[in-house]
């Protein structure tokens, strides 16, 4: 019985453990030549847009100065808070939706072929109509207020969410299926074991996607037809031409966008193993 | 030292297979893969199927595994020779492919420890068991770490890891070695042959490599090009523990001759 025990002699340090090998002197210079760059070039970007404003004597009607965009944040009649609860309401909703209603058909075409082969072509279909167009027509069917351009940022968003979803779903394996096939394993098992966490990674790729999306449907919407919201706001001060309260509130609208992004990055970190992300 | 005389396992057999033969349809075509096998393999032999690519050893192996069904022959696995427990398919077999096929998303244990979740075994003592067999193939210390921490060589040490975690009876092993290096390769048929000799299960082992068939096994099956046919079926007689010298030696030669000769190169 028995023999030499060998252990191993290929070790992990010739392939480096994945992360962080290339930054190990410590203090603050290695963060700063990773973010350095990026911050510069933002700032490089507004002082751009102040001299371009400034030396083109450029009229605050036509474009206002970033110091003169940022004033109106401090005056109250613009009623920021306000507004940015009901446009990030109507974007988190949307969103949630499309999350919800997206990965719930994703398993349901992994589920059952016939309904993906009759259903995906549909939704194929829809997908190609330009979502903006519809915009009134939902306004015609559900009236102005938060529900209706819940359901436009929902429209734009959740198709990509579905698509890498499903994908990520199918994309196992062969032999893996073998493996828990030969061991007897349930379908259930395959999925929840194997085919759920395998499409994490793609449904995040499919998340991140779709937060720009939610917040463009959720401003459309505004657009059309509502009673507040950044959207709203800005239609409403193009009246005055203050082009310096537009500003701002596409700013907003922007940092929204942002702050959904980096929100959903940081479940990724939280979730997926880091070798495991799709970019 | 395993000194099975393979008369007296052939006698009684733990897998005996005769006559098998697989259809495929695809599109209204039959696609013959396997035509006529026949095999016996005693416990705690390990066998080589050897043969060219595309000539069925996978097809064979999936049969034994039991998902494929066969059209022709019979198949019986563990009726007589193998104490009081029957064999029982599924709890029974474990599988190496060629491709670790592990969860990126899991440690090394809980890659280990998938067919025990999946059979519902008792996961206390299946975690024990896991650490032993990350002992055994040379990954102690390595069961936190995630699979892209790991070379292809070890990934795979983890996959053969995770083909005993169920104490299975066979294993049934498709090429796992084909996608290493040579050299790897070669270490690693010294380490399967120790895992082997240690845990004394029954494998049966599919490769394309002739040497590497001869060098592992108690016994040689040659598989001709598709459909799949039985050419040929040898006692490799030399003896255990086997070192990578014995390549060089007359007698090896010999078994691998012959098997070039049934390959027709």
């Amino acid at each position: 019985m028995g023999g030499v025990v060998r252990r191993m002699s290929e070790t992990a340090a010739q392939r480096g453990t994945g992360n962080g090998d290339d930054r190990q002197s410590g203090g603050p210079w290695p963060l700063l030549r990773r973010w350095g760059p990026g911050i510069a070039s933002h700032v490089a970007l507004i002082v751009l847009w102040h001299l371009v404003v400034v030396l083109g004597e450029i009229p605050p009607f036509i474009m206002p100065t970033p110091w003169q965009t940022l004033q109106t944040l401090w005056q109250p009649d613009y009623q920021w808070p306000g507004h940015i609860a009901i446009t990030a309401g109507e974007v988190f909703g949307g969103y949630l939706l499309a999350v919800t209603i997206g990965v719930g058909l994703a398993v349901a075409f992994t589920w059952s072929r016939p309904v993906e082969r009759s259903a995906m072509p549909v939704l194929v279909t829809l997908n190609m109509i330009p979502k903006v167009a519809m915009a009134p027509l939902f306004i015609v069917w559900l009236g102005y207020g938060l529900f209706p351009n819940m359901v436009i940022a929902f429209t734009i968003s959740f198709f990509p969410i579905l698509l890498t979803t499903a994908r990520g779903l199918r994309e196992v394996e062969p032999e893996l299926l073998d493996l828990v096939r030969a061991l007897k394993g349930s379908r259930w098992q395959i999925f929840i074991k194997i085919q759920l966490p395998g499409a994490l990674p793609y449904l995040f790729s499919g998340m991140k996607v779709a937060t720009v999306l939610a917040v463009a449907g959720a401003i459309v919407g505004e657009f059309m037809g509502s009673s507040g919201g950044l959207g709203y706001l800005m239609q409403s001060r193009q009246g005055f031409l203050d082009t310096a309260g537009m500003f701002m509130a596409v700013i907003l609208v922007s940092l929204i966008g942002v702050l959904m992004y980096g929100a959903v990055l940081l479940l990724e970190r939280l979730v997926v193993v880091s070798d495991a992300r799709v970019e | 030292m395993h000194g099975l005389s393979s008369r007296a396992d052939i006698a009684e057999p733990f897998i005996r297979m005769r006559n098998v033969r697989k259809v495929y349809r695809t599109r209204g075509q039959d696609f013959l893969a396997v035509s006529d096998v026949t095999l016996d393999v005693g416990a705690g032999e390990l066998v080589s199927l050897v043969g060219p690519s595309g000539c069925g050893k996978s097809t064979v192996l999936k049969i034994l595994a039991g998902l494929h069904s066969h059209e022709g022959g019979e198949v019986v696995i563990g009726r007589a020779g193998y104490g009081p427990e029957a064999f029982e398919a599924g709890r029974d077999v474990g599988m190496v492919f060629q491709q670790p096929l592990l969860l990126k998303w899991r440690r090394v244990v809980d890659n280990v420890l998938l067919p025990a979740e999946i059979l519902g075994l008792p996961m206390r003592a299946a975690r024990e068991r896991a650490l032993d067999l990350l002992d055994m193939v040379g990954l102690a210390g390595f069961a936190d770490k995630y699979p892209y921490e790991l070379s292809g060589g070890m990934q795979q040490r983890a996959a053969i890891a995770r083909a005993f975690i169920h104490d299975p009876k066979l294993v049934l092993m498709d090429e796992p070695f084909g996608a290493l290096d040579a050299l790897t390769r070669e270490k690693m048929n010294l380490e399967l042959l120790r895992i082997w000799q240690d845990s004394r299960k029954t494998i049966v082992f599919v490769t394309h490599g002739i040497q590497e068939a001869v060098f592992i096994a108690t016994r040689v099956a040659v598989l001709t090009a598709g459909p799949a046919r039985m050419a040929d079926t040898f006692t490799v007689d030399l003896p255990y523990p086997r070192e990578l010298g014995l390549k060089s030696t007359a007698a090896f030669g010999d078994y691998t001759r012959r098997i070039y000769d049934l390959l027709e190169m």
